[in-house]
This record gives C-alpha cells, sequence and structure tokens, in this order.
C-alpha cells in the first residue's frame, strides 16, 4: 500500500519571505496500545520520522510518537531562499517510508 | 457444625457491610496504581527531564494554543509558537510536546532552525483523557521555555470500538 502525502506551500514567493508548507500523509497511526475484540494486541505501526530538506538542507526534523493522529499533519515554516525543491520524507514502522518532492520558486 | 453456622463473634453484618465500604476507596487507589497503560504526570516529568537535562525550565516566550475543550480526543488541533527572532545567533533548536496521562508522555519532537523564518508548529494529537498538556522550546542558547495547557476531553482516544 503506498501512503498518499499532501503537500501544500505556496509555488512562488518572494526572497527572504516565511511561507507556510502543510504536510499530511495517509498513514493508521496504530499505538500498539489497541487490543483486538478477541484480546489479542494490535502491533504498533507508527510514522517515527519525518524530515524535509530545502536543496538538500535540513529544514525541519520531527520524531513522532504514537499520540499523533492517524493521517499525521504538520504546517512548519521557512524562509524562501532560492529557487529549488523541497524534498519530504516519511519512515516508521515494518519498513515504512515514502517520499514527495516539490519544487518552489523564489523571485 | 452448629458452631460454624454461628456469627463469629465480633462480627456482625451491619460491621462487615461497614468495614467493606471503608475498604472501598483504598481498593479504588490501589487498582489506579496497578492500571498499566497510562502515563502519569511523574512519568511525563521524566520524559521531559530526559529532554531538558538539569536546566531549569522557563516560563514564557511560549504559546501553547489548544482548544480548553475537545470533544473527540482522537484529533485535537494544536499550535506551539515561539517567540524567537531565528536569526543564527538566536534561534528555536526544537518545540516537544508532551501530554500526562497517554499511555506514553511524549507526542512530538521538531527540531527547527533559523531557516524555519518563524518558530511556529501546528499539528493534530491524540489525547486519551482530560489532562495536561505541556510544549517545552530549547533555544540555541541552551535555555528551555514552556507553556501548559489544560484540556477537557469528552470522548478520550482509545476507546473507539476495537477493530475485529
Amino acid at each position: 500500500m503506498t501512503a498518499q502525502a499532501l503537500i501544500h506551500f505556496p509555488k512562488k514567493a518572494k526572497r527572504g519571505e516565511v511561507i507556510e508548507i502543510r504536510t499530511m500523509i495517509s498513514h493508521v497511526m496504530e499505538t500498539g496500545f489497541r487490543r483486538t475484540q478477541s484480546g489479542e494486541p494490535i502491533p504498533r505501526n507508527i510514522i517515527t520520522t519525518f524530515t524535509c530538506h530545502y536543496d538538500g538542507a535540513e529544514i525541519c526534523r520531527a520524531q513522532l510518537f504514537p499520540a499523533m493522529t492517524a493521517n499525521p499533519f504538520l504546517i512548519f515554516r521557512t524562509v524562501a531562499t532560492e529557487t529549488g525543491k523541497l524534498v519530504f520524507k516519511w519512515t516508521g514502522d515494518n519498513g515504512f517510508s515514502a517520499e514527495e518532492t516539490a519544487a518552489i520558486e523564489v523571485e | 457444625m452448629e458452631q460454624a453456622m454461628r456469627p463469629l463473634r465480633g462480627w456482625t453484618r451491619r460491621g462487615v457491610l461497614r468495614a467493606g465500604l471503608a475498604a472501598l476507596p483504598a481498593g479504588a487507589a490501589l487498582t489506579l496504581i496497578v492500571r498499566p497503560a497510562e502515563a502519569t504526570p511523574e512519568e511525563m516529568r521524566d520524559a521531559i527531564k530526559k529532554v531538558v537535562g538539569d536546566a531549569t525550565i522557563n516560563r514564557g516566550r511560549v504559546k501553547l494554543d489548544i482548544p480548553p475543550l475537545s470533544e473527540n480526543g482522537n484529533s485535537v488541533t494544536c499550535a506551539v509558537t515561539v517567540q524567537s527572532p531565528m536569526t543564527a545567533a538566536d534561534h528555536v533548536k526544537a518545540i516537544h510536546l508532551f501530554n500526562e496521562k497517554n499511555p506514553q508522555p511524549n507526542v512530538i519532537s521538531v527540531t527547527l532552525g533559523p531557516r524555519a523564518g518563524l518558530a511556529r508548529i501546528d499539528t493534530r494529537i491524540r489525547l486519551s483523557d482530560t489532562q495536561t498538556v505541556t510544549a517545552i522550546a530549547e533555544l540555541s542558547d541552551g535555555s528551555f521555555w514552556s507553556d501548559s495547557a489544560n484540556v477537557i476531553v469528552t470522548l478520550g482516544a482509545c476507546l473507539e470500538d476495537n477493530p475485529t
């Protein structure tokens, strides 16, 4: 199952402007604390790490815990410095990995 | 046989009931201690200590925006804003979120830098019960700042129907 990621930020920005980057990815974020009706524990399955690189430099890194909602959602900011690309990466339990790339144009 | 049927000396029905009632709060307190899957304010303090170490945590500079009343603990929107110029010399290095009653005290830790421009994160978290949520900001000068808010949760996370 491939996870679907939603990324939203202004595609064009002025140099030095602080832009808002909204990210959300489809994921159950199973806490590992729940049980099935027959009483068996449901193993943990969460996204543990999120990173965002802007032209290769890390601008945001997050460590996630089971207390994050399903389909984890995070908004952060960055200064628009150069025209380039943003790479978003999520990794987690059971070898979960997802990557998205988006371009930004800076005037 | 006849001996056994007689009530024990000093044990009246009324007395036994009264003793049972008196023991109830003690019993209830015991079950609370034994309950495994719930963090306590102490566990939150320990988790905070892991991040902060021996540094003192100052009040102020951080603002935790979270609704005081939440109907659904499965998704509680919250925002943490830190007052900081976000320059190379003076910026927020990380923002951490903690809770006191979920099974685990950590919620999220976000590492930022001067390139963020604005020290603010917005996210959605799960809360299992009415509790206090704490945000801690780690600054580039090594100081820590925090803000806490109490959230009343009507329907806690983890209470939804179990999957079959």
